[in-house]
């Protein structure tokens, strides 16, 4: 089924996050939407999907302009679509997600076939090679299994136009390449897909035609074989250089130790953490690289004290820090940036200054004996606005209303106002533009540069790539190696996936 | 206003300056959320009428001959609206028809003496639910504090002053029990407030209800559950002379007011508070600790809730009973969620739904009007309250640029 | 320390395909049992004094078989009670040790092996005195139907991601409208008609304020409930005491199953009741069929768990919650005629009494689910039952601390002391696209 999009466009307020967008998909092709994050790729696959109502814009299919009042329409008109974030229900099995909106019923009573169901789902899952139990709850499956789960849903209602939202932002090098195999095959099976991403490589690898997105604008098209560095400029606007500036390390003494350290939940019995040791030295980066969920995350937050340890120890500076407070940790000088900023990093609706001072709020010169000083809350406000060029209309502005980019200048800006000596940071630049990125970047370098010891999660190798001075990837809980920063890519993939460096690459 | 800011929109080029600015003026009162209180109000006592014509003997007797003499039930629906509303003033303002002074202004003295316990429990709510709990619980804590307040009361011999300051510490210590219990559950085990502060009340009652057939609770020679008369050195006193029952406990409750503007405003503690309740997972992260928070502010609410049981057992009633409570707990929800959980804005409330009890009875007298229309009207007005665009569509009024969801 | 609600699914499992199962290994139920457990045993079994009798009647006329009265030694069957409870606690911390739970039916028979320790202890030495115990079941059973209507309303709300605290105030329009209507009708049963459209009235405020202000859920119930408080005393000081005509006390006859109700002991509790009584136990059977097992229940869940996951396969999230309110009010009310109609009474002031709070917590113990009310509400209603026989049999037991028990049993629940509940992950979140 031939797809195209005619002159969309989406406003929010008075922001205009589709303006005025063409889009042809044809069947059997696989049409890459290339952009930035916050480009606004995101929202007009919603609109194409029922999902938000467009301001202006047709949709229309086989040359026919259709309607969709919800995503029920889109479906019915052949329209899937595999979400960023899956469209799950964790407590339901496999069989009751895939028919959950297109249920068959059986009996005179009309009660759910849940057999019929069942037959589906082990049909397509047959015949992609996927492996998935129809009767498994989906809050027992892992990320990749859920996106299959996923695909499997779009399928099931005969969808002959695919949309897959950032796809593989969760999975491994290897899944991603299973992933596009997958796409290949449909494609070939005659099915029109949308991938939807802002990774270059994914793009070159499959997609037939590609459209590049900028801040809610169609900039152009391009062919698979145009070069990277032509992508990434179209893509952002501007000459990007793929790399930061970075001197070489010079690494000092060990500052942190971590130690044997395991992390169990409590709740679950899960293990995320098996036995991980590592050290970090004054004035270097360390990136923890991995696939997400692989225990990075829960690594991070056990140094900080988020979570409590099953065993080991983490030693800072000759100090034991487990079982100890947030706060104390905090006090001996750790910095903590969050994986996610809105649920951990600010408060959304209190002001600027307020979020600027969230760790700082019952020190002097902020507070004194318990009152706080609103004066000086305000002027530190001012000065780290200007220092870290957090775009706001004041200081006082309700950081919510900032985009995610500034949210995060204001968590660093936060977290670099004390003395620190050892920076974590998680995710740091998730769903940034390219500036901010950049930003972001140059800072955490300044930090190590300052003799700062840095740690780095993150589930992006250019990223990883960017930074890192020592390269440690998570695999299942523990560390499979730690790598110098010219490992290559595919060796580092491989890890991430559980293999050996040295077994592997030999 | 802010004189200068960065991405300030550019004026619709269609109107004048100076235009523009009177409409933004305008569009700030319009759009103002007081416009939206007052406006609620008046709704509010709009259906409440309703309600009065409805209930009216003579409308409805009119009502039978309506198509044949309409003016009779339009005459009767005025004059049962006119004497309810003349009633509501009379008994919550002042007194027009009174030929003394004291008698003129009593009705309002009458009022802040109702509005007291309002103040001091909504108060306490108020907290909670900037500190994000929604604390029910006002009930059992008023009743819990008023129990061991009115022991004090009645049942120690202590000197003048100090009688009063033990018996009023005594119901703040009460309550703060009854608060401490669903703060700690919440914080050890994530046992949700709601539940638990409801639950509470309930068994707050019983055990008041069950402390009342001890003999240390009655009165020497009775079964009544009823205790005895608060001594009068434990009593809060009259402030205005003994022609008023205004006493003492309002004074408190203004401080208590400024208290927890100062608490939650200029206090770091109260920063904690209002960081776990807006966001408690980055409040954790920032080396808050949340748990303590839920703790201390349900005991802070607790504490609040049972000195507003003072101003009934050391105030106004100065016995202990079942009824101690009335409906003050839920009433002070009412409140706190009007006074959009400020400290200025609940004691208003207070003020206002204090008005309406203090109109009671002369309701009740006067127009021959059941007491519980008060509820419905205080009912109907944080209903509206709570849904601004409905306000809005009512009164067509403009709706604010970005419409905020209701936190409360 | 804080739990919250997530929406999406966090990835937080190691990217196996067969990732672990996430095995709980809570010891919290059974501590929370095994202390009750041997509260009963030192309260009910050792204070029993040694020798003496209780005796029990289980008897009823009416029965095809007249079993005798039953006199049992007090000390002996107390402790033997505390025993079979003790044990049944050990069982759960046997399972928890296997990281699997176990079923409903153990906190029921616990909680009879509780309170027959309870009845054993209260009743010795009371050789005058029998313990009515089919007697006490009947009342049971007609204590806990407002019980059960209130706690399905309330499961139907909060399945669909509408947190009902309403239920009071629905109950009481419920009773309120029963009474009125019945009255003009001079009919018990058209009352019982209008009761659920008074409740369904109040639900669909809940729903209006939740699902098109988003006002938050638990002050839409709370104010909702002062409402109803206020508008029905209201009318019943004025309308209604002007014209006692308008407020009668009607009755529903108890129809009496012929060959069922025969049955020994359960017949007549089950199966000599009102018309209301059968409505409840075909709404309990037919919605906990159709929660689980039907495309709508699928539908109501999936909106109740991940509303955007139901929006995206074309489910209308706040249409359904909508429904679902408005079902659930209308299921509550029809409970609020119990407390009139059913009982043949007038309707009076707040009459409900805090029944519809009772009613939530039998949901949360239930775990929202129909069955489970069910039971929650029939142990809330013979804890209130016996309160009635203990004060006539004269027990020492403050008839208050008994009053107290289905408050504290919730918040022991709610305390994840006694089983852990898992409320539907969207509740009380108000879904804007």
């Amino acid at each position: 089924m031939k797809l195209e999009l005619r002159g969309i466009t989406k406003k929010f307020g008075d922001f205009t996050a589709n303006d005025a967008i063409d889009l042809v998909v044809e069947p059997g092709t696989i049409h890459a939407l290339l952009g930035e994050n916050g480009a606004g790729k995101s929202t007009l696959m919603n609109v194409l999907f029922g999902l938000y109502d467009a301001d202006a814009g047709e949709i229309l299919m086989d040359d026919d302009a259709v309607t969709f009042v919800g995503p029920g329409d889109a479906m019915a008109a052949g329209i899937g679509m595999v979400h960023q974030h899956f469209m799950l229900v964790p407590v339901f099995s496999v069989a009751e997600n895939v028919m959950l909106g297109h249920e068959q019923v059986k009996g005179p009573a009309k009660l759910l076939d849940v057999g019929a169901a069942r037959d589906k789902v082990r049909e397509l899952s047959d015949r992609f090679g996927f492996d998935i139990d129809p009767d498994a709850l989906v809050e027992n499956l892992s990320v990749g299994a859920q996106q299959r789960v996923e695909i499997i849903k779009a399928l099931s209602r005969d969808a002959e136009v695919l949309i897959l939202d950032e796809p593989t932002a969760v999975l491994t090098p290897q899944e991603t390449d299973e992933l596009l195999e997958i796409v290949r095959q449909l494609r070939d099976s005659g099915t029109a897909v949308v991938l939807i991403t802002h990774k270059l490589r994914e793009v070159k690898a499959v997609a037939d035609t590609i459209t590049v997105i900028r801040r809610g604008k169609v900039v152009g098209t391009a062919e698979p074989s145009a070069s990277q560095e032509e992508l990434a400029s179209l893509m952002v606007g501007r000459d990007v250089s793929m790399t930061v500036d970075k001197g070489a390390a010079d690494p000092g003494e060990p500052v942190l130790r971590v130690e044997n350290v395991t992390v169990v939940n409590e709740a679950s019995g899960v293990t995320h953490v098996d036995d991980v040791s590592l050290e970090v030295r004054a004035g270097e980066i360390l990136a923890v690289a991995g696939v997400q969920g692989n225990g990075q995350t829960e690594l991070a937050e056990a140094i900080l004290g988020l979570l409590p340890t099953a065993h080991g120890q983490i030693i800072l500076d000759g100090n034991v820090l487990s079982g100890r407070s947030i706060r104390q940790n905090l006090d001996a000088g750790i910095g903590f940036v969050p994986e996610d900023r809105t649920e951990d990093g600010v408060v959304a609706d209190f002001t600027v200054a307020n979020n600027l001072i969230l760790d700082l709020y019952d020190r002097e010169p902020y507070s004194r004996r318990g009152a706080i000083d609103p004066q000086v809350v305000r002027t530190h406000a001012e000065e780290q606005v200007e220092k870290f060029d957090v775009r706001t209309t004041s200081t006082q502005a309700l950081t919510g209303a900032l985009s995610g980019g500034n949210q995060q200048k204001v968590v660093l800006a936060r977290e670099l106002a004390r003395e620190l000596k050892v920076l974590i940071a998680s995710q740091p630049t998730r769903g940034l533009d390219v500036g901010s990125i950049e930003f972001v970047h140059k800072r955490i370098i300044e930090e190590r540069d300052k003799g700062v010891a840095v740690i780095i999660v993150s589930s992006e190798l250019d990223e990883v790539y960017a930074l890192a001075d020592r390269i440690a990837v998570m695999y299942h809980g523990k560390v499979v190696d730690i790598v110098a920063p010219d490992t290559d890519r595919d060796t580092l993939g491989l890890m991430m996936a559980g293999a050996h460096s040295k077994e592997e690459a030999a | 206003m802010s004189d200068t800011s960065v991405t300030e929109k550019p004026a619709d080029p269609k109107d004048g300056p100076g235009d523009d600015r009177v409409r933004g003026v305008l569009r700030g009162i319009l759009e103002s959320s007081t416009l939206v209180v007052v406006m609620a109000v008046v709704a509010s006592l709009a259906i409440g009428g309703l309600l009065v014509m409805f209930a009216d003997e003579d409308v409805r007797e009119a009502a039978v001959y309506f198509f044949s003499r309409p003016g009779d039930t339009f005459s009767a629906m005025g004059a049962a609206l006119v004497s309810a509303y003349t009633a509501m003033f009379q008994g919550a303002v002042v007194n027009p028809s009174s030929e003394t002074f004291v008698g003129f202004i009593r009705p309002f003295t009458q009022t802040l003496t109702m509005a007291t316990p309002l103040i001091f429990a909504g108060l306490g709510l108020g907290i909670g639910f900037r500190a994000g709990l929604f604390n029910i619980g006002a009930q059992g804590q008023l009743l819990i504090g008023a129990a061991l307040g009115a022991y004090i009361g009645f049942a120690w011999d202590l000197p003048w002053v100090l009688h009063l300051l033990v018996a009023v510490i005594g119901c703040a210590i009460g309550g703060a029990v009854w608060g401490f219990i669903p703060g700690f559950l919440k914080a050890r085990t994530g046992a949700h407030e709601v539940i638990v502060t409801i639950m509470l009340n309930y068994i707050g009652l019983n055990l008041v209800a069950w402390l009342l057939t001890l003999e240390a609770f009655q009165r020497p020679g009775s079964n009544n559950p009823i205790s005895p008369e608060v001594a009068d050195a434990a009593q809060y006193p009259l402030i205005l002379g003994s022609q008023f029952n205004l006493h003492l406990g309002f004074l408190l409750a203004i401080a208590c007011a400024f208290g927890v503007w100062w608490l939650m405003e200029r206090s770091t503690l109260g920063f904690e508070f209002r960081a776990a309740g807006s966001n408690p997972r980055a409040a954790r992260t920032a080396g808050m600790s949340v748990a303590k928070s839920y703790i201390f502010v349900m005991v802070i609410a607790g504490a609040l809730a049972g000195l507003a049981g003072s101003a009934q057992v050391l105030g106004t009633e100065k016995v202990l009973t079942t009824a101690t409570a009335g409906s003050i707990g839920f009433d002070a929800i009412t409140v706190a969620l009007l006074g959009r959980s400020r400290p200025l804005g609940t004691v208003m409330a207070a003020i206002l739904f204090g008005g309406l009890r203090a109109a009671g009875p002369t309701l009740q007298v006067q127009a021959g009007l059941p007491v519980d229309i008060v509820f419905v009207i205080q009912a109907l007005i944080v209903l509206f309250i709570a849904a601004p665009p409905l306000v809005r569509s009512i009164f067509r009024l403009p709706a604010p640029a970005n419409e905020k969801e209701v936190a409360a | 320390m804080t739990t919250t609600t997530v929406g999406a699914p966090t990835p937080q499992q190691p990217a196996a395909d067969t990732a672990p199962r996430p095995r709980t290994k809570s010891w919290r139920s059974s501590i929370g049992l095994g202390v009750v457990a041997l509260l009963s045993l030192l309260i009910f079994g050792l204070t029993t004094q040694a020798g003496s009798q209780t005796n029990f009647v289980i008897a009823t006329n009416s029965d095809f078989v007249t079993l005798p009265s039953l006199t049992l030694p007090a000390k002996l069957a107390a402790v033997s009670f505390s025993i079979i409870a003790l044990l049944l606690a050990g069982w759960t911390a046997y399972r928890a040790n296997q990281y699997r739970k176990v079923g409903l039916w153990l906190p029921i028979v616990f909680g009879m092996a509780v309170m027959g320790a309870l009845l054993t202890w209260a009743g010795a030495g009371r050789d005058n005195t029998t313990i009515q115990l089919t007697g006490l079941l009947t009342s049971a059973l007609f204590l806990a139907v407002p019980l059960v209507f209130g706690a399905l309303a309330g499961t139907l709300c909060e399945r669909s991601g509408i947190i009902n605290i309403a239920i009071e105030g629905q109950l009481l329009a419920g009773a309120f409208l029963a009474a009125l209507v019945g009255s003009m009708a001079g009919n018990a049963y058209v009352g019982l008609i209008a009761a659920p459209i008074a409740g369904a009235l109040v639900g669909l405020l809940l729903a209006i304020f939740a699902t098109k202000y988003w006002v938050n859920q638990i002050v839409v119930g709370v104010v909702l409930n002062l409402l109803v408080v206020g508008l029905t005393s209201f009318f019943f000081s004025t309308v209604m005491t002007d014209n006692p005509d308008l407020n009668q006390a009607l009755g529903l006859p108890r129809i009496d199953i012929p060959i069922l109700s025969g049955i020994p002991v359960l017949g007549p509790v089950l199966f000599n009741q009102n018309l209301l009584v059968y409505i409840m136990y075909v709404v309990v059977i037919v919605l906990q069929i159709m929660l689980f097992r039907s495309r709508w229940g699928l539908r109501v869940r999936s909106v109740g768990e991940h509303p955007k996951a139901a929006d995206t396969v074309g489910i209308k999230v706040n249409r359904t919650r909508i429904r679902n309110t408005v079902l659930g009010g209308a299921v509550a009310g029809l409970g609020g005629a119990f407390f009139t109609v059913a009982s043949g009474l007038a309707f009076g002031k707040e009459m409900t009494a805090g029944k519809g709070y009772i009613a939530l917590a039998a949901m949360i113990l239930g775990r929202w689910n129909p069955k489970g009310a069910l039971a929650a509400a029939l142990l809330f209603g013979f804890a209130d039952a016996l309160r009635v026989q203990l004060g006539i049999i004269g027990s020492d037991i403050p008839s208050q601390f008994l009053a107290m028990t289905p408050y504290l049993a919730t918040i022991l629940a709610v305390a994840g002391l006694v089983g852990h509940a898992r409320p539907p992950a969207a509740e009380g979140t108000p879904y804007k696209k």
